[in-house]
């Protein structure tokens, strides 16, 4: 069934049209005015110009492996991040630490650590899970690559996105 | 439990958390409790080994009749007993049950009792989780979950002790994650019968160790790792390949001896990780000894066969499927049952065997036998023969006496009276036929898992599925059919025995109408009186007796198939 739409009846203001003319020539003066004193906001010139510096404290960006004020890899392998993953993007191979190894004591570390990108959806699970304080999410946002390889972050490339964390706690020092 | 109603052993009436039920006598209070629906949390106690009643983690409310001035027990209104309860709680583990006791599993008391005895357990416990193998399947977390507090009141240091210490070849022990529980110990004195294990020191600086010069090394070594109910006892196979909650587990049973203890493999994504014991009192109580336990890594061995190949221009060529089984079928037509022989395999599944036996019956074959494989057997489990189905080809006729017929076949192949020859599973080589013979022969069809020095010689290669890659059933030495069940696909193009079986006998004689295991069985058990009214699914978790056994029956073992004992005796012997 066909629905007959009502077209609006127009007041003689309306008809007439100028009103609208002149109250939109209201605004270009406004605007005009801003400009002339220096108050208009323009697009940011990405990426020329980053966002970085505007960053809320809490922005979730790519997850990464940190080292602590000694050196160590953070990361015991203990695969809970592998397990809670909702997309599952984090595939670990743990290895032992050899006997002589400086952090012995922990005897054990992520041999391998990748983290798919592609399917990371920066949901801070990882971080969150962490029972050692080894994966934040930090506030890189521009992951990029030409290849879906290029877009696997290996353990490497967590470290170094990660960097050392500072004021965590070093439940593995040898008196403990 | 089934001997609750037909046991001619008395029952008592025990009041668990207010509810009167009836128990045989000579149960565990402890188990009685379980069976009742209240689990109560131990550490100590295992229901196969001594109860020493160390742990403390079982204590209970416990009460015993009020008596009466006449020594008559003083009945309520209910005319059960009114009970006398005791001020201080007891543990459940080292009490059996009695007329007319009481047990409360969760007064505050109680409660009260496992806080404590969590607390105290946790005071030197390591902050080892995350590195520890036992996180996710450890009783320590568990009950800390359940029945522990949230936080520590302890700041002083923790005792250290030794870590990563190489307690046997196969065995590492973590001292500060033990909690000296002793169920290790008793396995080893009680059940191993090897008593190399002990505390040394006193108060919080105990430490569980191997006697000096001595290391936890026997053949059972392992199954301590699967009782010790914290990670103090770790598998160093196991060690760090994976964390337990990712493993899938499915049911099984060892084919690395005739015992066939049960087991669960436990994989992930394909691959295999480990084997544990599955309790069945029938076969194997709740152990397995280490070496069934880890042979499972020539599944993922670099020799595995994945291609079907063909002989074509000098050397093996990979083809489809198709056309190699085409290709078999073609060479066996080509020469008539006296010029065939085949070697099958006492790993076989009933089912592989059953299709042999037809495909043998197609080609007019009666030259055919199975490898016999033995080793040193133990008073434990260990059997002394090493192949898990001797008692399925015994039954299928397939050989009456293992190796019997093979130094026949293998002259008749040396003196080229025999043309082609069939090998399934078996390295000719170890049964006695020599590499010149092999190469000399026109047909030569092998089905097998792992490359060899004989497979070089294969006019046609099948690769086929292992003991955790396919379906079917076996028959223990006992006498018991017990099934395999799937946990990984094999790997690359390698197919189930039974398909490329069946495909061969179609190929050979074109009548089948054979499309699933199930079917296979089917057919198995309308020829075969002791498979009669039995599938694949009626067998189930714990397997079903079929046989009289060789070996001394197990006493808790329920005899079934009485009819088929005179049939089975024939087959056996
Ligand atoms: S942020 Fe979320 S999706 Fe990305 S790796 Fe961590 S848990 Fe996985
Ligand atoms: S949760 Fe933490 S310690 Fe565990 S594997 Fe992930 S990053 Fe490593
Ligand atoms: S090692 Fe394990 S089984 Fe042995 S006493 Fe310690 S906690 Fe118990
Ligand atoms: S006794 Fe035999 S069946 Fe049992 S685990 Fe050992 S090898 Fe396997």
């Amino acid at each position: 069934m066909a629905i007959t739409v009502r077209r609006p009846n127009l007041s003689w203001k309306e008809r007439i049209y100028l009103p609208a003319i002149l109250s939109g020539m209201v605004i270009t003066m406004r605007h005009l005015k801003n400009m002339i004193f220096g108050r208009t906001k323009v697009t940011m010139e990405y990426p020329e110009e980053k966002w970085d510096s505007h960053m809320p404290e809490h922005y979730r960006g790519a997850p990464a492996l940190v080292r602590d004020v000694a050196g160590r890899i953070r990361c015991v392998a203990c695969q809970l991040c592998e397990f809670i993953c909702p997309p599952r993007a984090i595939k670990i191979i743990p290895g032992e630490l050899p006997g002589d190894d400086k952090f012995a004591k922990v005897e054990k570390y992520p041999n391998e650590f990748d983290i798919d990108m592609i399917r990371c959806i920066y949901c801070g699970m990882c971080e969150e899970v962490c029972p050692e304080q080894a994966i934040f999410l930090r506030k890189d946002y521009a992951i990029t690559g030409f290849t879906r390889e290029d877009m696997v972050h290996d353990k490497e490339k967590l470290l170094e996105i990660g960097g050392v964390m500072h004021g965590v706690v070093l439940k593995w020092n040898e008196k403990k | 439990m089934s001997d609750q109603v037909s046991a001619p052993v008395p029952l008592v009436n025990v009041q668990v958390d207010g509810v009167w039920r009836q128990f045989p006598k000579g149960t565990r209070l402890i188990e009685a409790c379980e069976q009742a629906g209240s689990y109560v949390p131990r550490y100590c106690y295992h229901k196969k080994l001594s109860s020493p009643g160390n742990c403390r983690m079982c204590l209970i409310e416990m009460g015993m009749p009020k008596m009466g001035p006449d020594r008559k027990p003083v009945t309520g209104d209910d005319g059960m007993p009114l009970i006398n309860w005791m001020p201080r709680p007891q543990i459940s583990c080292a009490q059996d049950v009695a007329e007319g006791m009481g047990v409360r599993t969760t007064s505050p008391l109680v409660e009260d009792c496992r806080r404590g005895v969590m607390e105290f357990l946790l005071i030197n416990h390591p902050l080892d989780c995350p590195i520890c193998d036992q996180a996710g399947e450890c009783r320590l977390q568990e009950f800390s979950v359940q029945y522990g507090n949230a936080e520590s009141r302890f700041l002083e240091n923790k005792v250290k002790k030794p870590k990563n210490v190489e307690l046997g070849p196969r065995v590492t022990l973590d001292d500060e994650r033990c909690i000296l529980c002793s169920r290790c110990i008793r396995f080893c004195q009680e059940i191993a019968k090897d008593d190399v294990l002990g505390f040394i020191d006193r108060g919080s600086h105990s430490v569980l160790t191997a006697h000096p010069q001595k290391k936890l090394e026997n053949n059972y070594s392992l199954n301590t790792v699967d009782i010790c109910p914290v990670g103090a006892l770790t598998s160093s196979d196991f060690r760090f390949k994976m964390r337990v909650w990712f493993l899938k587990e499915t049911k099984s049973f060892c084919t690395s001896c005739a015992t066939g203890c049960n087991t669960v493999i436990g994989t992930r994504e394909g691959v295999v990780y480990r084997q544990t014991p599955r309790e069945n009192d029938a076969v194997n109580s709740s152990w397995m000894c280490d070496y069934g336990r880890l042979n499972f890594d020539y599944l993922h061995s670099h020799r595995r066969l994945l291609e079907p190949k063909i002989y074509s221009g000098g050397t093996l060529v990979p083809a489809d499927w198709q056309t190699v089984i085409a290709d078999a079928a073609g060479q066996l037509k080509h020469f008539n049952g006296p010029q065939i022989a085949i070697i099958a395999s006492g790993r076989m599944t009933n089912e592989e065997l059953w299709l042999t036996s037809r495909l043998a019956q197609s080609l007019g074959v009666h030259l055919i036998d199975i490898v016999p494989h033995r080793g040193a057997g133990d008073e434990i489990l260990l059997s002394e023969d090493r192949n898990p189905n001797t008692n399925g080809a015994r039954l299928l006729r397939i050989s009456e006496e293992p190796g019997a017929r093979l130094q026949t076949i293998a002259r008749a192949v040396e003196r080229g009276d025999v043309k082609a020859l069939v090998v399934l599973g078996e390295n000719p080589l170890e049964a006695g036929i020599s590499a010149d013979a092999l190469s000399a022969l026109p047909a030569f069809v092998l089905l097998d898992l792992l490359e060899n020095p004989a497979t070089r010689y294969a006019t046609a290669l099948l690769p086929s599925a292992g003991f955790a890659e396919k379906r079917g059933s076996m028959i223990n030495g006992k006498g018991r059919l017990q099934r395999l069940n799937r946990a990984v696909s094999p790997p690359g193009q390698a197919r189930d025995d039974w398909e490329i079986l069946r495909d061969l006998i179609q190929a050979v004689s074109g009548q089948n109408g054979i499309y699933t295991i199930e079917e296979v069985f089917a057919q198995m058990s309308q020829s075969v009186r002791e498979f009669s009214g039995l599938s694949l699914s009626k067998i189930g978790d714990l397997g079903v007796q079929v046989m009289e056994s060789a070996e001394s029956p197990s006493p808790d073992e329920p005899a079934k198939n009485e009819g088929n004992k005179p049939e089975s005796e024939k087959a056996a012997s």
